[in-house]
């Protein structure tokens, strides 16, 4: 302990800017970055990211350092620093002003296109393997992942077998959410009577973070979920080994119910119409605040007499 | 009785707003009390609440805006200190707090901050740059104001008074329907946000009227300011674009209230449909923020470069440009909705183009440098600190506007990061800068330069140190509105940005201490001439602060920079021109119309929001009662006679006069 308070002492700021800016690249590529791609999406991603920015760094750059040097140049001070108080207006220069940027735009526009339709969320991923079908419902505040084929079920759990196609299907029971594993790729709302879909794919076992980004409640921080990517045998060994009851119609009324902090577990026997029913508005939507009551024991402010 | 108000809807069980609205009611009630004994009401009555002078409503409307910017701002340091001592704990606020600061930091920012700054400011410099009297409709203009005045108030109110909403600064359905959000907050915010809309809008007509209608003789399009091109751009986009927030908003509120099923989850509602039309206003709304904010600009470096505005032309084709597209990119605000690669690709590729807009801007920004003498006073640091920071700012919308890249940052804190990165380095600068510029003109004297500068540096730096690092944290998959994580990655940086907001916290001092130096020191500081930088349009050729006629005798402006051209002449012969024949002036009388109108409007709100039937009725009858009594008003407008507009310009010529011959001998 007492080596490193010494050594930490020693170290000059310059030192320590030095380390700031080195620590960012093993960030970027370690933690659950969107630019550490773990999967064919997210790498398509991120060659976008990167061209899009190169594209306009090379405008960016020389227009800023063309802003600090005319300021300076043309500072009152500067006796050597021709003024031209004429200078309003040229031709050429308006030609250049407007085709500059139409060109950056001209360049991103194409990678714009390319890029929406090329990684269009709904587009199956071109593999020879069967995607593996995983529907994904919102609840307050847990996700329930159901594999259909397994007739198997995970709330705030998703295991998926590395060098496979998945396909989502997408929806939610009660608000508005979003579906994203940073290093698998493209998030996806997720919306009550209507179903959104997914394509995704792991290239290495991992396991990565997966969250919701779209501001669902109090709960919200809740909205996360560990994503285990495994080899296909280990993942075939799992959806053996699953246990639990069965994913219901009283299982569903439950999970209708807001909670926090659910702990990941699982179901074994699935109505695989329950997703279709929910997306249909068949069952009826997430229940709400048992209370108006912004806290237990708080004051009421829901209007009185309201539901 | 009260409807479904009682006791409990007080949080006396919560220091924190509870201790806060306490402070804020003893402050009020000091100044009130402080006004009565100095004996100061009638002034305030009469020069400041029923004022119809565009001068005194745009100060009151700045006024407005800083004491809002300043709440927000409490928000923000709120927030950043909560993700700081949240990682693995539950920090200091519970979700249903926290989620209430960010909801109030967003509405408060955008709409009872920004918007009341930048409307202040074209309420100030609009008619004195058009060489007008005063706005097309004055009363009107104030009851714009105290509407304005109203929505703020019941913002605040939630403080203490229920609670405030708790879904963000859009309420998104289903999440904001009463199933979810039983509460009175999303109605506080509806009942604000509307009653303000509707001053607002009123604003918008008022001004798109004055600077086509009411412009000085001789004052054709192209000879209009640059101020006055995105003013008049911006009101444009509030007259189309605030209506779809009212209809957007008075469907969720009559989901709410009485049943309907437009966004619900249940009898075919579509909350989809909301996402769309609010996002139908709500990309407009940044650009009626920042359009006024690139005249501020336009305005500035072309007087501290001491040269006219390069390119005038190209930049009111690049203003009206921006203006049209700013309706064809709303999609962009959700491209993870799933509409598919052809819609995306579209709203993409349209969100880029808006960009040629700003790009041009910049372009002709850096060529009015380009050959000029500069000048670095606080308003033009402010202006180059502008146009570094939004070219990067600009950069990172641009990426957003890439549907793939959306699909990874998309509510993520590079979002936040970035549209803090336009809108402080846009609209805020510009206030800043605004504010700096035009200060000599509204008070008669010079703002301190140097704790001026000093809030721009710490204001510039702590800007990067909080933003910088959320561009990192957005890259590391963390999501915006959370009030607690667990992700080790995500820490240090959240600490870095808490470190960034108490540099911006020196910058908040700096300003506010700048602003009681320079009135403490105002003597020294004062400008009797009325052009005080050297500027090139007309509100430097009347005194600071201007009478309440603005000009004397109008203005007959015969080229683009015509006050430039007055002044040149002046300076080569070394005296002024001949003095002008002084007639007979007639203004506006001062009106409570708006104060009136408002207080009832208060009431209604309040009313609404919690029930009370009778008292809304009551409040809709006042307001409409004040309505009728101000159209069936019988009173001509007053006269002021030639004799007391003479003296008043003759003693700003004097001085004029002594500065030339001062000029003149050294």
């Amino acid at each position: 302990m007492k080596s490193s308070i010494s050594r930490s002492a020693r170290v000059s700021p310059a030192v320590l800017l030095w380390a700031l800016s080195i620590s960012f690249a093993p960030d970027f590529a370690q933690a659950d970055s969107i630019l550490a791609p773990a999967g064919p999406i997210a790498a398509g991603n991120r060659i976008i990211l990167l061209d899009a920015l190169v594209i306009m760094l090379a405008i960016v750059v020389p227009t800023m350092i063309a802003t600090l040097a005319f300021a300076w140049w043309y500072r009152d001070s500067n006796t050597r620093a021709v003024y031209r108080p004429g200078f309003t207006y040229s031709g050429k220069l308006e030609l250049l002003v407007w085709s500059i940027p139409t060109l950056v735009i001209f360049f991103l526009g194409g990678v714009i296109w390319i890029g929406s339709h090329k990684l269009d969320p709904f587009l199956p991923l071109p593999s020879k393997m069967k995607p593996l079908e995983i529907d994904v419902i919102s609840f307050d505040w847990k996700w329930l992942f159901i594999y259909p084929d397994q007739r198997i079920a995970s709330v705030n759990r998703l295991v998926i077998p590395v060098g496979r196609p998945l396909h989502f299907r997408i929806t939610s029971a009660s608000v508005f959410n979003a579906f994203f594993v940073p290093r698998l790729g493209s998030m996806i709302y997720a919306m009550n009577g209507m179903v959104t879909q997914l394509n995704l794919q792991a290239d290495r076992p991992g396991t990565y973070l997966g969250l919701s980004t779209m501001f669902s409640g109090d709960g919200f921080p809740d909205m996360k979920f560990d994503s285990v990517a495994v080899s296909a045998t280990q993942f075939a060994r799992w959806t053996a080994g699953v246990k639990g009851a069965p994913l219901d119609l009283g299982a569903v009324s439950r999970l209708l119910r807001q909670s926090r902090g659910v702990v990941p577990y699982t179901y074994r026997g699935v109505d695989t119409a329950l997703f279709d029913a929910i997306a249909a508005r068949k069952l009826p939507p997430g229940e709400g605040p048992a209370t108006g009551r912004s806290r237990p024991g708080g004051p009421n402010v829901m209007p009185r007499g309201g539901r | 009785m009260l409807g479904r108000l009682g006791w409990d809807a007080i949080p006396l069980d919560q220091p924190i707003p509870l201790i806060a609205g306490a402070v804020v009611m003893l402050i009020l009630l000091g100044i009130v009390a402080w006004v009565i004994a100095r004996g100061l009401a009638p002034y305030f009555w009469n020069e400041w609440i029923t004022s119809v002078d565009h001068k005194h409503i745009g100060i009151m409307y700045v006024l407005l805006g800083l004491v809002m910017l300043f709440r927000g701002f409490i928000d923000a340091i709120m927030m950043r200190s909560q993700q700081a001592l949240a990682f693995h704990a539950q920090g200091y606020l519970p979700p249903e707090h926290y989620d209430q600061i960010f909801s109030a930091h967003g509405t408060l920012m955008i709409l009872f901050g920004a918007m009341p700054l930048v409307i202040g400011i074209m309420n100030f410099v609009v008619p004195l740059q058009l060489g007008a009297r005063d706005v097309a409709f004055p009363t009107l203009n104030s009851v714009s104001f105290w509407l304005t005045a109203t929505g703020a108030l019941l913002v605040n109110i939630s403080l203490v008074i229920g609670e405030f909403s708790r879904v963000g600064w859009l309420p998104y359905p289903p999440l904001s329907e009463l199933r979810y959000s039983p509460g009175v907050g999303v109605d506080y915010y509806l009942w604000a946000v509307q009653i303000s809309g509707i001053g607002t809008l009123l604003t918008g007509i008022n001004f798109v009227t004055t600077i086509l209608k009411i412009r000085a003789p001789g004052m054709t399009y192209l000879r209009m300011p640059m101020f006055c091109w995105t003013a008049l751009a911006s009101c444009l986009l509030i007259i189309a674009a605030f209506p779809v927030l009212t209809a957007t908003l008075a469907m969720l509120t009559l989901d709410r209230y009485l049943g309907f099923h437009f966004f619900t989850n249940e009898a075919g509602g579509n909350a989809m449909m909301f996402v769309n039309l609010i996002w139908a206003w709500g990309h407009p709304e940044v650009y009626i923020l920042v359009l006024p904010a690139f005249g501020v600009y336009s305005e500035v470096i072309s007087t501290f470069s001491g040269k006219p505005l390069f390119g005038y032309r190209s930049m009111v084709m690049a203003t009206l440009f921006i203006c049209i597209v700013s309706f064809c990119v709303w999609l962009h605000h959700f491209f993870t909705m799933g509409a598919g690669g052809d819609v995306n690709a579209v709203f993409g590729i349209a969100s880029g183009i808006i960009a040629v807009g700003t790009g041009v801007k910049m372009y002709n920004w850096l060529f009015t440098m380009y050959g000029g003498r500069i000048r670095f006073t606080t308003p033009m640091l402010w202006s180059l600190g502008f146009m570094t920071t939004f070219i990067t700012g600009g950069l990172t919308g641009v990426l957003l506007a890439v549907p793939p890249v959306d699909f990874m940052v998309h509510n993520s804190l590079f979002l936040v990061a970035h549209f803090h990165h336009v809108i402080v380095g846009g609209v805020v600068f510009a206030v800043m800068a605004a504010m700096a510029y035009w200060w000599p003109k509204a008070f008669g004297f010079r703002l301190h330069e140097g704790w001026g500068r000093a809030a721009f540096w710490f204001a510039l730096a702590g800007f990067y140190v909080t933003f910088v690092p959320m561009y990192v944290l957005g890259i590391l998959g963390m999501t915006r509105r959370l009030q607690q994580y667990d992700v080790a990655d995500w820490h240090p940086w959240v600490l870095v940005s808490g470190v960034g907001i108490v540099i911006l916290i020196g910058g908040v001092i700096c300003q506010v201490a700048q602003l009681a130096v320079s009135i403490a020191h105002r003597n020294e500081l004062r400008d009797l001439t009325g052009d005080p930088w050297d500027g090139r349009t007309l509100e430097w050729a009347t005194s600071s602060p201007p009478p309440v006629f603005n000009f004397a005798v109008l203005p007959q402006v015969k080229d683009a920079e015509y006050y430039w051209e007055v002044k040149r002449h002046a300076r080569e012969a070394a005296r002024l021109g001949r003095e002008p024949d002084y007639e007979a002036i007639e203004m506006p009388r001062n009106s409570p119309t708006g104060f009136v109108c408002a207080f009832f409007a208060t009431f209604v709100g309040f009313a609404l929001i919690w029930h009370i039937w009778w008292l809304m009725i009551l409040g809709l009858i006042g307001a409409y009662a004040t309505f009728v009594v101000f159209a069936w008003r019988d009173v001509p407008e007053y006269i002021i006679p030639a004799d007391e507009v003479a003296p008043i310009d003759r003693a700003n010529r004097e001085a004029r006069q002594e500065a030339l011959a001062g000029a003149a001998t050294t």
